[in-house]
């Protein structure tokens, strides 16, 4: 009993998961489709064969009646040759040929005289012109019914001659005809079937392949990949579509990941020492004034801490590219100004000359604030490295660099030069000081997605500003570069042109 | 001066409700949007102060119906999400100022100070005056007692925004916005050189200063201490 209902669940289950493939067979764009399709072809089918069948009668009702009219014009001619009696003699002989066609002489009251029609429709013999009519022969039971098409003309005389043909010939080709469509629309829609089953059923297993993968990707194995059959068909350029796409996202992910390794390492440093400031205040401090002095501390370390907390979520905002929105078109030379202008003092206080140098116009489409921002991280970073006027070592004029903003040699008292170019479809702002600069070696990594020195890693928020630069040239879909000022930095903020 | 402050952080709220009293200002608290909305409009205060996140109303939804109906008290919006357009969103609603989270006390009082003084319509004058020191708005001449004082155009803009707000604390930060239109961290002390060039030719010679550092907040343009 119950391994009996046992069985039944199972057959039921089996049942239903088979109803279940079905009807997902059947839910298929590709399926209704098929179904489109095959309605569109049975139509059609039944088109075809309605007008061959619609034209094939006509052409036989047309044979007919040439035929009838002739006979009648003989007829006729004879009657009016050879008078009634002639006229009975040759209908006598003709009617009783076999597959004869149908006869009727009559007298003006509407008696037969010769012929092989017994009885017709009535009130036929009064209509002179073509008619379609019901009639027995002569010769036939009482029961028989055939149809022809039949003429009636008045002769001279007041007789009345018929000439007809049966039509059951064109009667039967309408019935292999009407037969021949209804089978050949039955073998369109079974075969349509069939075919659609068979195509949608091979699609569906890809599809169903592909959503495997796609399942297993959901619940976190970004490694995996749809397959792709290699026939270069449409659903394999989706296939290497969806890739592309796992692909970006998987770096993108990585980039996350490193990003939140990074703001871990930027914000525990910080927090570790803010922490370690209050705890030895708690233990040491003998006073107010040690405790403001703490208190002090930790609020100037907080301080450092969202800068370099809002640094990080700028770079991030930046790399997923959603500021893009907020886009217009400037003039890059007019905030190189701006900024340069900002800084001047600052620079000159530490005995630096800063010196602009954006004739412009240059104009680029982008983020005014970002642009600014980078270039004022850019200046900062140069004044903080470069070397002081009386300080500054003789200057080499760096042999090949043709760009504008190149050092005027001779002007050793120039130690940063901030400057705005345009170069075929690019603008170069570039900020380049007389510092220490960057090594070679570290240039390029310098640039990369959150890549620090290691130099810079353990000063609070410092080091960011080339991370930050690297990622607003990115979201212009330009680039930072990095070059030997010879001696120092030069970086250059590369940007599209409009 | 009396405040409305709209934030459903309730430590927060209370830490802003004493700090104000301290400086001796009167401030209310709302716990969420419809509270907000509903003071707002029911007693009259100098200055909101909403937080742009808030349960069953939204801080920037309470601002466009207090503007809707025509209440025009000044609004500063405090806002977790920092952000360059989402700034602009905020300023965009009806808003008069927008601060990201966390803020100063200091800076968050300047601003609100700026704020509830800023009817009262000295934009409109066309000399400035501060004891001896005149600046006209009209001609870009600024004068301190007899002796003309010469300036560059962004010092000429500093020393405009500082006079306005004569008497007021103004920020770093409120200085970068108002001068620069910059609302970024600049990192170093930038705006503490250009105080101190315009220090030195307004102030310097003069028995009497009149431009003030206000440790931990920002400066101040008055006449006297």
């Amino acid at each position: 009993m119950a391994s009996d209902s046992a069985a039944f669940d199972a057959l039921k289950r089996a049942t239903k998961e088979g109803l279940t493939a079905l009807g997902k067979l059947l839910r298929t764009t590709l399926f209704k489709l098929s179904l489109v399709y095959l309605t569109v072809f049975a139509l059609f089918a039944a088109f075809l064969i309605g007008y061959f069948a619609w034209t094939t009668s006509s052409l036989i009702t047309q044979q007919i009646t040439e035929t009838i009219d002739a006979e009648i014009n003989g007829l006729s001619e004879l009657y009016n040759q050879g008078g009634i009696r002639r006229l009975l003699l040759l209908v006598d002989a003709r009617s009783r040929r076999p597959g004869s066609n149908l006869y009727l002489v009559t007298t003006p009251a509407g008696e037969g005289l010769a012929g092989n029609v017994g009885t017709l429709q009535p009130g036929i013999l009064e209509r002179t012109g073509l008619t379609e009519t019901s009639y027995r022969r002569l010769d036939e039971a009482e029961d028989a019914e055939h149809y022809a098409l039949v003429r009636v003309v008045r002769l001279g005389g007041g007789f009345r001659l018929l000439v007809g043909r049966d039509v059951e010939e064109r009667e039967r080709l309408h019935d292999i005809i009407l037969t021949a469509a209804r089978w050949s629309v039955a073998v369109v829609v079974v075969l349509g079937l069939v075919g659609g089953i068979f195509v949608t059923r091979r699609v569906l297993k890809r599809i169903d392949a592909m959503t495997g993968t796609t399942r297993t990707i959901m619940e976190g194995d970004l490694g995996g990949r749809l397959p792709i059959a290699g026939t270069g068909d449409e659903l394999d350029r989706l296939a290497a579509n969806l890739n592309a796409m796992l692909e970006r996202i998987e770096a993108l992910m990585h980039g996350v990941k490193e990003v939140s390794d990074n703001i871990a390492h930027d914000l525990r440093t910080p927090l570790t020492r803010l922490r370690n400031r209050a705890e030895e205040a708690l233990r040491t401090a003998r006073g107010d004034g040690d405790y403001r002095a703490a208190l002090e501390n930790v609020l100037e370390e907080s301080d450092g801490l969202i800068r370099t907390f809002n640094a990080l979520l700028m770079i991030a905002r930046a790399e997923s590219g959603e500021i893009r929105e907020n886009m217009d078109e400037f003039d890059a030379a007019e905030i190189v100004h701006d900024v340069a202008e900002l800084y001047e003092p600052l620079a000159d206080d530490k005995g630096l000359a800063l010196k602009v140098d954006a004739p412009g116009p240059a104009r680029v489409k982008g983020n005014r604030e970002l642009i600014s921002q980078t270039l004022a991280n850019l200046i900062d970073n140069a004044i903080k490295y470069a070397a002081p006027k009386h300080a500054a070592p003789a200057l080499a004029p760096a042999a090949g660099d043709a760009l504008p903003d190149a050092l005027p040699s001779g002007d050793n008292a120039t130690a940063i030069v901030v400057s705005a170019a345009t170069d075929g479809h690019r603008v170069l702002l570039s900020v380049a000081d007389n510092g220490p600069g960057i090594p070679a070696a570290d240039r390029s990594r310098v640039v990369e997605r959150f890549v620090r020195l290691e130099q810079s890693r353990s000063q609070p928020g410092a080091g960011l500003g080339l991370s930050l630069a690297a990622a607003v040239a990115r979201l212009h879909r330009g680039e930072l570069v990095l070059g030997d000022n010879a001696p120092g930095l030069k970086a250059t903020l590369v940007l599209p042109r409009v | 001066m009396r405040l409305l402050i709209i934030e459903d952080d309730r430590d927060a709220a209370d830490y802003l409700v004493k700090a104000f009293r301290e400086v001796g200002h009167v401030a209310d608290h709302a716990i969420d949007g419809e509270e907000g909305l509903a003071m707002a409009l029911g007693e009259q205060y100098d200055v909101l102060i909403i937080d742009r996140m808030l349960p069953k109303r939204d801080g920037l939804s309470v601002i466009g119906t207090l503007r809707a109906k025509s209440i025009e008290t000044p609004a500063l919006i405090l806002s977790a999400l920092g952000q360059v357009d989402d700034r602009v969103k905020g300023l965009r609603a009806g808003g008069d100022d927008y601060l990201p989270k966390p803020y100063s006390f200091s800076e968050l009082l300047a601003r609100v100070e700026v704020l509830a003084r800023r009817r009262s319509g000295r934009s409109e004058e066309t000399v400035y005056r501060v004891a001896d020191l005149e600046l006209d708005r009209l001609s870009h001449r600024v004068t301190r007692g007899e002796s003309e004082i010469v300036l560059q155009p962004r010092e000429f803009r500093l020393l405009e925004y500082l006079m306005k707000h004569a008497g007021q604390v103004v920020t770093r930060t409120m200085l970068l916005e108002n001068v620069w239109d910059y609302h970024f961290d600049p990192q170093t002390n930038v705006i503490d050189v250009h105080m101190s060039r315009l220090r030195a030719k307004i102030d310097k010679g003069f028995a009497r200063a009149l431009l003030h550092t206000v440790r931990g907040a920002g400066y101040v343009i008055r006449d006297g201490k």
